[in-house]
Formats: C-alpha cells, structure tokens, sequence
C-alpha cells in the first residue's frame, strides 16, 4: 500500500464527480428528499420520529451502493483497470481510493439528511447528533464497500443494477424497519443477525433513543465497520491482475 | 536468453473461452528495436500484448520481459502499454488523466507537459477527454503509456484514425525512443506502416508467420512490397 497513490485516486474519483454536478446533485439531496416525502405520507412528527432513524440508515447505504457498483463496474469494463494492473498500485490503494472518495460524498449526503430531518421534520434525537453523523456514515461506507465488492460479480451495468434488489433489500426488509428483529421468525432472526445493516439500524436507533454510549452500541459499530472492511478486502481479492 | 533482448516469448499458448488464441508463439524483441505487429484483426496481436504486459492469463509457455519474468512487480514502472480501446477516463480533462496516472506512476510533474507536447495534444489540455475526437482520445492514451521512463513500449493500434501527418511524428517520436534504447513494440492491421519498422513480426490465426526485419522479409519471399510478402507467407504455409 502507498499512501500518495491511494489519496491521487481519492483526488481523482472527487474530480470526476467534480465534472459531473447533476450526479453530485442526487447523491447528495436524494435521502433528504425521500425523509421529506417520508414525514408527509406519515403526517406526524412522531411517527417519522420512530422510523426516521432506521431510514437514516437505509437510503444512504442504498444510494451509496448502486452509486458505487456503476462506478467501479465501469473502471472494470473499461479498459482503464487493466491499465492500472500493468502500473505499481496495489489493489488495495484503489478500492481503499474509491471507499475514501465515496466516503466523502457519502458524508455530505448523510449530513444534509440529518441537518433536514432534524431542523424541518421534526426529528427528536435523545442522544449525540455527532454520534447520529458517524453511525449513518459508516453505513454510507458499508453501502460503498458492498458496491465494490459487487461490482466483482457484474458484467455489465445492467446486471450491476439488479445487484441492488439481491444485496440491499433483503437486508432493508430484515434490518427491524417494518417489524422488530426479535419478534421473527428463528430463520429470519438469523438471517437479520448476519446482515450488517441491522447493526447499523440497531445503533441509530439506540443513539434516537438516548444519550448513553453503551457496550451494545459500541459493538453494533464494530460489526458494521468490520463488515466494511471485509467487503473492501474480498473486493481486492476478486480484482486479479490477470484476467482470461 | 541474451542481454540485447527486451522480450523473450517461449511456446506461448493462450486460450479465451475455450478458443486457441496462440498456438506456441515464440519471438525475441531486440531491445532498442521498433518492432510491428502486423497482422489481420483477430489474429491474436492482442492477446500477446496483454501476455507481453502481463495481464494475459496463459496456458503454458513463458514470456520473459527486460530480463525479468512477466508479472514481476518490479517491471510495473518499467512498461509502458496503451491498449486498443483508450485506457482513459472520459469525465476528466486529458491533462487530469495524465497528472492522476503520473502519481500512481511516481513519475515527475513535468512529465504531463513534456508527454502532451509529445503527442501534440497542447491545445487540448484542458478539454474532457469525453469532447475529444477519436484520434485526439487514442493520442491521449497513448501519452499515458509514455508517462515516466518506460524501457518497453507496447502500443496496441496507436495510430489508428490519426491525419499522415501526426502518423509520421508519431513514428518519428518512436524511432527517437528507440535511439534512446527504449523497445517498442507497436501492433498495426494497416501494412503500410511495416516498412517503417525495423523488426516485423507477421502473425496470422494464432501463429507466426514471420520475425525478421523488412529488407530480409522481401529478399526471402522475393516480393517488392510487404503486402506481397505478406500473402506469399500465408499461401505457402496453406500449400505446406
């Protein structure tokens, strides 16, 4: 790993979304868009309150995903990756470059969410609002890195996009949003416990709810985080200098 | 293997998709050489770029790069390859491209100025690569390949669309490379371009049919152009 290469290819993601501001756009006011529309089909400020937090959770890590698979897709299909292989960067400094680039953006995005949902839609934390950022943003990065590590998989933009309703809904129906995790079934409690996505909607919740950083908390963010890393580095296994 | 040999390719054999791509290709590449590749599209020139760049998964059979064997990290910034479909990104500028591959090279900044001079893509520096036109993009391609001190230089189709004119600086640029001892080895379906090379290897489905200079190449098949001799090859390997 070289720290220069893996900040030049940071540099180099943030320039291309730099030319193309309607990407940044959405990316960026989507999740807040969808909180918006969220709290009026609600019509009550404490409703959006319960689900407001689990959501925080969902859209970024939704919209980081399919925005991460198309990119890197791309870079893989064209022939710019291969080009890449023949030069001195580890694999790692790339995906590493793309989840710091996308972190980036994914920040903005989660801070916007959060600046609207709390100062228009009536959203009520009981604990740090600082806390809120960090977990919402680690799952933005969980969403980035499962984005590249499927992107591995896909071979053409058309079969990334179907990646979405395999890797993300399945965790967005089991994470706790429509029923709580401990009333499943035993099989889809099980199911819940291996998503990552229920550790961060865990975390967002228990950070609404109060103001105590507890051991459970800390370790739904480990999960999260480490389930991040993991994906970043299967997905350096599965870029292969060689390739058929 | 000598020590006057940029690329030494011993019985390579390369499937894709259960295709025999090359059937036991062997060839040397003198260093210092401006070495074409010439032979029909789908004739494999590719695949032994990629397997000469190290990208290539092989059968069996070894190619061996600037004394080292391929795939050995230490030649990463020692060659310099611009594939056939430009390796560039379309949403940033062209001298965007060549400062991000420059840093992942650990080439000096002033290379981007001196490689877009090369290809003489100075008016262009601050255009999207996306607004180029198909020459302006393959020249831009092909100065990434030229980014820091590569001693081997493998350009899939440089040339490909571009005016005579920048077709002629483009060789004068390669033959000056090569007077500084850098190898190069430059694939072309257009025969026209042979007789400015000084080795030439011929290929034809998978195989090859020549890896000689141009002079010997006439005098063996005693024809007058490459075209000829070219053709001369192939109905003699049919006849035999």
């Amino acid at each position: 790993m070289n720290t220069s290469i893996l900040l030049a290819t940071t540099a180099r993601i943030l320039n291309q979304f730099r030319h193309d501001r309607r990407t940044v756009a959405l990316m960026v006011l989507m999740p807040s868009l969808l909180l918006v529309l969220l709290r009026f089909v609600f019509n009550s400020e404490a409703a959006f309150s319960r689900a407001a937090p689990a959501l925080l959770a969902v859209f970024p890590f939704a919209i980081m995903f399919i925005v991460t698979s198309i990119t890197t897709l791309r870079e893989r299909t064209t022939a710019t990756l291969e080009r890449l292989m023949t030069m001195p960067i580890a694999k790692l400094d790339l995906l590493f470059g793309y989840a710091l680039a996308f972190g980036v953006v994914a920040l903005v995005q989660v801070l916007v969410a959060v600046g609207v949902s709390l100062s228009w839609l009536g959203l009520s934390i009981g604990g740090s609002v600082w806390l809120l950022v960090v977990i919402a943003g680690l799952d933005a990065l969980l969403g980035t890195a499962l984005g590249l590590f499927a992107s591995a998989f896909a071979r053409t933009e058309f079969q990334a996009v179907q990646f979405m309703p395999l890797f993300v809904m399945p965790q967005v129906l089991l994470c706790g949003l429509f029923s709580p995790r401990a009333e499943m079934t035993p099989v889809l409690e099980w199911l819940s416990n291996v998503m990552p996505l229920s550790y961060a909607v865990d975390a967002l919740t228990a950070v609404t709810a109060s103001s105590d950083i507890t051991g459970e908390l800390v370790k739904d963010l480990s999960i999260v985080a480490a389930c991040g890393l993991l994906a970043l580095v299967l997905g350096a296994v599965t870029l292969r200098r060689r390739t058929p | 293997m000598t020590s006057s040999a940029a690329v030494e390719v011993t019985g390579l054999r390369v499937r894709r998709r259960k295709r025999l791509v090359l059937r036991d290709v062997s060839c040397t590449i003198p260093q210092g050489s401006v070495t074409g590749l010439l032979g029909p599209s789908g004739c494999g020139k590719t695949t032994l770029m990629r397997s000469i760049v190290g990208v290539q998964i092989v059968e069996s059979g070894s190619v061996t790069v600037l004394g080292s064997p391929v795939g050995n990290p230490g030649l990463r910034n020692r060659i310099g390859y611009a594939t056939q479909n430009p390796a560039v990104y379309a949403d940033l500028t062209v001298a965007e491209n060549l400062r991000y591959f420059c840093s992942v090279l650990r080439a000096p900044r002033s290379d981007v100025a001196r490689v877009i001079d090369e290809v003489g893509l100075a008016a262009n520096a601050s255009q999207l690569v996306s607004s180029l036109s198909g020459g302006e993009l393959s020249r831009t391609s092909l100065a990434v390949a030229l980014l820091g001190t590569p001693e081997l230089l493998v350009l899939d189709e440089p040339t490909v669309g571009l005016d005579p004119l920048l077709r002629d600086e483009l060789w004068t640029l390669f033959r000056t490379l090569a007077s500084r001892g850098v190898t190069l080895l430059v694939s072309s379906h257009v025969m026209d371009e042979a007789t400015r090379c000084s080795r030439l290897l011929l290929m034809r489905d998978g195989a090859l049919l020549a890896d000689d200079t141009p002079g010997s190449l006439l005098s063996t098949t005693g024809t007058d152009d490459l075209e000829q001799a070219f053709l001369s090859l192939v109905r003699a390997r049919e006849a035999a």
